[in-house]
């Protein structure tokens, strides 16, 4: 794709979706539902679940990482 | 954007109960506006906008720890509205999202190609929406919001050469996607 079938492209794409306006505000005061959504989700535990399953997943990619070299590439592919 | 006063920004990273609850509301109605903004940008839905607006200052409520005064509330709040946008990308199966009826009602006006009929125009939008969110979100920062490549990166978390990388890999993905359908752009 040259420099010129790419700017054909971006022109295209910004026909199709146009740009947001950049000075847009929220059609209600969403305070009240904030405070709402504080009170029913209060401070999460610091070492949760979700860091242990984290955690697990990226072990779990080193180790094949290291027994598959040939996985590196496809992996920093798809980052 | 306004600058806050260190005083607010300390006591939301460090403050007592009551005085940090009262920055992060001080925070909140100073910023709301423009996370919205930002958020809008990305998802191109207003209620979804408003409702990740939310999700993002809950989740800023909760890192408050994290957070370090000397580097500012604005970019670091961008940053966390951004993933917060971009798990909500993610969590969408049929890009309903990006049908050319919301983004009519949001956009800004621009001045129509003739020679690019609405089939296209809408063929265009759905083929974007297939995406991968990653790829779709750089590229709608960067190359239909037209912001700066640096902004980008800072709000995504990475560097400039990925942005121009994944703007890349999203304008190839895009341009074989309307090549199958018989459009050439």
């Amino acid at each position: 794709m040259n420099a010129h079938d790419e700017d054909d492209l971006k022109r295209l794409l910004r026909q199709a979706l146009p740009p947001v306006e950049g000075n847009a505000r929220p059609g209600r005061d969403l305070w009240p539902d904030l405070l709402r959504r504080l009170d029913a989700e209060p401070a999460a535990p610091a070492f949760s679940g979700w860091a242990i399953f984290d955690g697990a997943l990226l072990a779990g990619l080193v180790g094949l990482a290291a027994f598959f070299p040939a996985v590196i590439p496809v992996f920093l592919y798809y980052l | 954007m306004r600058n806050e006063s260190s005083g607010v920004l300390i006591d939301f990273r460090q403050g007592s109960p009551e005085t940090f609850e009262s920055a992060f509301e001080s925070l909140f109605h100073q910023h709301q506006r423009a996370v919205y903004s930002w958020i809008l940008r990305i998802v191109r839905n207003s209620a979804a906008a408003e409702e990740l607006t939310i999700e993002s200052f809950w989740r800023i409520h909760q890192a408050h720890a994290r957070f370090d005064p000397a580097r500012g509330f604005e970019g670091w709040a961008r940053r966390i509205a951004t993933h917060a946008a971009l798990d909500w990308l993610r969590a969408q199966r049929t890009q309903s999202e990006l049908s050319m009826e919301v983004c009519a009602a949001l956009a800004a006006p621009v001045e129509a190609d003739p020679a690019i009929t609405a089939e296209i125009r809408s063929k265009t939008a759905l083929a974007f929406g297939r995406l991968p969110p990653k790829l779709r979100i750089a590229a709608m920062l960067a190359v239909i919001e037209e912001l700066p490549q640096k902004e980008v990166a800072a709000a995504l978390g990475i560097s400039v050469a990925a942005v121009k990388l994944r703007v890349f890999r999203a304008l190839r993905l895009l341009r074989k996607d309307l090549e199958r359908q018989g459009i050439t752009p």
